[in-house]
């Protein structure tokens, strides 16, 4: 990417000159400059077999950032398919005789692909790895082998998928449901290992941040110190190791009962399907919260940073991640109100459910009084972190309809549900991975990317989003059910609405790659000259992270960082000149002055 | 500040600790008890995953207990719990040893830790070689999974069937072989580390047969004991031919006694028939055909020589000794105990690799993390089969 | 052993607090219990307690658990934190079995029920098994 970066006279060293220009005077300026190409992580060790090799954190994170990326990529090409496919109420796409079937294997790979190789492992694993020891002054993970295996178990869970995808497709929707998914005759058990495999790499991922926070912290790094980033990465992680391994389990007596028919999940021999998606939806009920939960600490440090504002209510914020984590574990029933659980139990899920919205309105709440009276600086991160406070609000808001059990009655299995879960999970997730990828992106790589084209490609995202799902939530709310391929006349006008916002959607996605991409000189074959070097500090932000040159040496921090308040932004200026904020602090005196006599003193004496 | 050299090796070794920073601890950590505790937590961690991974397994088991209360009381007679009961004093002596050799590591007896260490393999390859005892002889009757469940109590030994045992055995008489080579090479090459890790190896990979023995010695001497009750006929040659009369009727006995007992809670097919007789109850109709259907397979598929299709099965045993009862039972029976056995046998793999590190004398009190973990990890393995055993062996 | 040696004068004083060695007579110790627990919950097999039989093989399965963590898992000797995380696993665990068992009891008429329960199975209107797709 950016190897042939070329080296700069300025080291690494912190640089302490004094004051000119726009800061106040009488002060000292604390910077870490840029880093020489053979510091810098991208640089300091070449080949493709030190990226394959590498134990380095960051580099671990980037090469999940391009995994993730790809299989973004594939699973959204099949939702472009699924929305023009839709077009028309007969179908556009698929024709003939098995067009139905086509349609099967294509929203449930879009499904499976984008839960499993992208949403869950998109902030933990991507930004996450890259971040996590970074922001907390760590020198790497805890367990740098256990997080490349993690990676490497991500790429053999991806290549399972592909071989199902090539195989015999998968049309069971991505919650493998029995007794359908026992009888199919598509590659269940090739999708269902990977998504075992997958599950693995997961828990590893959980299993290092929460060693690594705990164990790893620096010196001064209170638990209360930590960006709330971390906090909503352990919440995280807490969730991936608890909840995963049911999914395991589920998954592989799954496999067992397509080959051995164990009858536990199969009705055929005396199994309950039932049972099934109560195992399934203790997973994967706490999963929608690991897919969440890091956009929550993405988008409190992006309002506060670009608030300039130091964030509001930090502990209920930090606690809310936790109690979020918790009460994620007591809610799964809602996914099943209409399969054949008592009602006893219908009952008792739905109380629980509420119980939720309590939590996650606090963050709302908090991130809301953070910007106001903040200073906000209306850059590409904040637009997607204003982006996604609108939409994460409407996602959960119709969320309250769906745990009411007798609106979900009606709603259950019908647009509205898939509205409601793609303004959580693209509206919330996505937009926040966006945003966040956007914010640290000048970190990653040290390259500023064009801020007309970010804040374009945040302005496309959101209207295509809205167009596409906003018409869902009425076409859901009218009766058209989900997961079929044709539909009554009369709700082609919405459909073709949303395939419209789709295009725009997928459309914005594309702008916003390409900004990245051209910062980092990925188009200077086309003449477009790539973005200009980052200072370490292009925002304001007062967490480690931004204490460390853009891209940061490969060991981090040369010594163990001071670790002062992540949210104290009293002594950051921006200065006019380098583009960059820098750390003022009030001019002192070093004491000695003078180097020490190259002799002791008592030397002199004797003589 | 002070001036820095920009090159990355020297500014790496300036962290102030490499001076004092011994091979084993790893360059990210500043102590070996940072990295030690780290390590910790780790593996507890992930014990915590394995907890909730076999909880899918314990939660299945508790449904269908609730259930169907009387097929596991009637299932459970096919375990045999001599064979459950000596597995679990090998699984809990394994764990005092394992104990044993965190101590060792603790304080640097490195030859006890070899010792404790081998004695730990060798206790696993037992449990093992007991397990397959049990497994050969239930895939022998039919005793399988819902789907492949074939068992037949007028015929619960058909003799046309592979020699399962064998098929086990094959890859540790692999192991053996391969092990046994390589003591007698370095024996030749006079390689004094490589004996010292082969020749423990060997009584591992021997121990495997003791268990396969001791399990075939215990089987046979349940039969032995029935024979003086008078109950079976006297074609087992205990002692013989351990093996081969672990395979032979003992267990069919009790079966037949079970399959009577159950019978005390009749099912009556013409309840469901009337139902399926409904149209809108077409679950049920699809149900009861199908039920017709696996009973018809079960009984071709066992009844070779009868010329019964459906008679050796009677209605009353249906209820207890049907793929879609008993099936169920030995389903939960096989995931849980395979499982465990996997875990076991990657306790196994750890185990040797620790081996290896213990002869070399990798550990020392400032690093003995590793025995430690996997310590842990061996533990749990034995804390699962401390509520397996009663669980599944010990229904009455 | 190069390794080792060093490791002794670096850090000699400081570094080896951390290491809990158990005794042998501890370990033997709870060996033997163990065992004697162990022919205890085999022997009780033959008597016939009724519905307290599960209680009392759980009961006896847990107290030979919590030995088997607190002395050969040195739990007593570990930091209460990773006491903690593990023991909590299990509160995950109960919420999983306690609601889906619950949930299974309350519907098992549903399923191929046992015949007693047939009767007023017949009765009730089948509850409603809602298949989406066609």
């Amino acid at each position: 990417m950016t190897d042939t970066k070329h080296a700069s006279s300025v080291s690494t060293e912190e640089v302490l000159y004094m004051s000119s220009g726009s800061l106040p005077s009488g002060s000292q300026v604390r910077d870490p400059g840029y880093p020489t190409p053979s510091e810098n992580y991208l640089t300091n060790s070449k080949g493709i077999l030190s990226w394959i090799f590498t134990l380095d954190h960051k580099r671990i994170g980037v090469m999940y950032l391009v995994g993730v990326t790809v299989a973004f990529g594939v699973a959204g090409l099949l939702a472009l398919l699924i929305r023009l496919h839709l077009f028309q109420p007969s179908g556009m796409v698929f024709q003939g005789e098995e067009a139905n079937n086509w349609y099967n294997q294509v929203f449930t790979l879009h499904g499976a692909i984008m839960v499993f190789l992208f949403i869950i492992p998109s902030v933990p694993a991507a930004l996450g790895n890259f971040l996590v020891p970074v922001m907390l002054g760590a020198k790497d993970v805890a367990f740098p082998r256990l997080n490349l295996c993690s990676f490497y178990l991500w790429v053999f869970g991806a290549l399972f998928f592909v071989s199902a995808l090539c195989a015999s497709g998968l049309d069971t929707g991505w919650t493998f449901y029995t007794p359908y998914s026992t009888t199919t005759d598509s590659s269940v058990i090739l999708a269902t290992s990977g998504a075992f495999i997958l599950g693995f790499s997961s828990i590893f991922t959980g299993l290092n941040f929460i060693v690594t926070i705990n164990t790893m912290r620096p010196p001064g790094m209170t638990w209360f110190r930590m960006p709330l980033f971390l906090w909503a990465t352990y919440a995280t992680s807490i969730i991936q190791v608890l909840a995963t391994p049911v999914l395991g389990i589920t998954l592989l007596l799954l496999i067992a009962e397509r080959t051995m028919h164990i009858g536990i999940f199969d009705p055929e021999y005396n199994g309950d399907p039932v049972t099934f998606q109560h195992f399934f939806w203790f997973y994967s009920h706490p999963a929608v919260y690991i897919m969440i939960l890091p956009a929550f600490g993405i988008i409190s440090d992006l309002i506060s940073v670009h608030s300039h504002k130091r964030i509001f209510g930090y502990r209920f914020i930090a606690y809310s991640s936790i109690a979020i984590a918790l009460l994620g574990f007591l809610v799964w029933g809602h996914h099943m109100f209409t399969a054949g659980m008592s009602s006893l139990t219908t009952i008792i899920f739905s109380a629980l459910t509420f119980t939720v919205s309590v939590p996650s309105a606090i963050k709302v709440f908090n991130w809301l009084a953070t910007m106001y009276k903040g200073s906000i600086s209306l850059t590409t991160p904040m637009c997607y972190a204003l982006s996604f406070i609108f939409l994460f609000t409407i996602g959960g808001l119709t969320g309250l309809h769906l745990g009411t059990l007798a609106t979900d009655m009606h709603l259950h299995d019908t647009y509205f549900v898939v509205a409601h879960f793609h303004y959580v999970m693209v509206g919330g997730t996505l937009v926040a991975f966006l945003g966040g990828v956007f914010h640290w992106w000048p970190k990653m790589f040290g390259r500023m990317y064009s801020e007309f084209g970010g804040r374009l490609s945040a302005l496309l995202v959101f209207a295509g989003f809205n167009l596409t799902f906003l018409p869902q939530f009425v076409l859901g709310s009218r009766g058209m059910p989900r997961r079929y391929a044709t539909y009554d006349p009369e709700f082609a006008a919405l459909h073709q609405m949303s395939t419209y916002g789709s295009m725009l959607l997928g459309f914005g996605l594309l702008v916003a790659l390409t900004v990245l991409l051209r910062s980092v000189g990925a188009f200077s074959f086309l003449g477009l000259a790539r973005g200009k070097r980052a200072p370490a500090n292009p925002w304001g932000g007062a967490t480690l992270e931004w204490q460390c040159t853009s891209p940061p040496p490969f060991y981090n921090f040369e010594r163990a960082p001071s670790v002062g308040d992540p949210y104290d932004f009293s002594d950051l200026e921006w200065e006019a000149e380098d583009e960059r904020y820098v750390i003022v602090e009030p001019e002192r005196e070093i004491v000695p002055e003078e180097l020490p006599e190259s002799a002791p003193a008592h030397a002199e004496d004797s003589v | 500040m002070s001036t820095i050299e920009a090159s990355p090796e020297v500014g790496h070794d300036e962290h102030g600790h490499d001076h004092d920073h011994p091979p084993f601890l790893a360059h990210h950590f500043d102590t070996p008890e940072q990295q030690f505790d780290s390590g910790k937590l780790g593996i507890w961690l992930f014990l915590v995953t394995e907890v909730l991974f076999f909880s899918g397994m314990f939660c299945a088991y508790a449904i269908f207990r609730a259930l169907r209360p009387e097929v596991f009381e009637g299932c459970s007679q096919f375990l045999n719990t001599k064979l459950g009961a000596i597995n679990t004093g090998v699984l809990l002596f394994s764990s005092l040893t394992m104990a044993w050799a965190v101590r060792c590591s603790q304080l640097e007896q490195h030859k006890g830790l070899v010792g404790t260490l081998a004695a730990t393999l060798s206790c696993a390859m037992i449990f093992l070689g007991v397990k397959a005892i049990e497994y050969s002889h239930k895939w022998a009757m039919g005793l399988l999974p819902a789907g492949l469940f074939f068992y037949d109590p007028n015929n619960p030994h058909p003799t046309d069937h592979p020699n399962y045992l064998l098929f086990i055995c094959i890859p540790f008489l692999i192991a053996l072989a391969g092990v046994v080579i390589w003591l007698v090479l370095s024996l030749l090459t006079a390689n004094r580390f490589h004996i010292a890790i082969a020749m423990p190896l060997t009584v591992v990979c021997l121990c495997f047969f003791v268990g396969v023995g001791l399990g075939a010695f215990l089987e046979s001497g349940e039969e032995s004991a029935e024979h003086l009750d008078g109950h079976a006929d006297s074609d087992g040659l205990a002692g013989a031919a351990i093996v081969q009369s672990a395979e032979s009727n003992a267990i069919a006995e009790n079966a037949a006694a079970v399959a009577a007992s159950g019978a005390m809670v009749p099912v009556d097919e013409s309840v469901l028939e009337i139902l399926s007789t409904d149209p809108t109850n077409s679950g049920v109709a699809s149900g009861l055909s199908a039920l017709e259907q696996q009973t018809a397979a079960a009984g071709t598929s066992t009844i070779t020589g009868d010329g019964e299709v459906l008679g050796g099965i009677t209605t009353t045993e249906v209820d207890v000794l049907t793929p879609t009862t008993a099936g169920v039972f030995f389903s939960i029976y096989y995931c849980m105990t395979g499982i465990h056995a996997i875990h076991i046998l990657a306790g196994i793999g750890v185990l040797v690799w620790l081996l290896v590190r213990a002869v070399r004398r990798d550990f020392n009190r400032q690093y003995f993390g590793p025995v430690d973990y996997v310590g842990l990890y061996w533990h749990l393995v034995d804390l699962i089969w401390i509520y397996l055993f009663p669980l599944l062996y010990l229904i009455r | 052993m190069s390794a080792h040696a060093h490791s002794d004068d670096g850090h000699g004083k400081d570094g080896h607090d951390f290491a809990h060695p158990m005794s042998v007579q501890t370990l033997l110790a709870v060996f033997f219990a163990l065992t004697f627990l162990t022919v205890i919950t085999v022997a009780q097999a033959s008597f016939d307690f009724g519905a307290f039989e599960v209680a009392t093989v759980m009961f006896i399965a847990t107290v030979k658990a919590v030995l088997v963590m607190a002395f050969f898992m040195h739990m007593i000797a570990d930091k209460p934190f990773n006491a903690i995380i593990f023991i909590g696993s299990f509160v995950f665990v109960g919420l999983f079995v306690i609601f889906t068992l619950g949930d299974s009891m309350m519907t098992s008429g549903s399923f191929e029920p046992r015949v007693e329960e047939l009767a007023p199975a017949v009765a009730e209107p089948m509850e409603v098994q809602v298949d989406g797709a066609p």
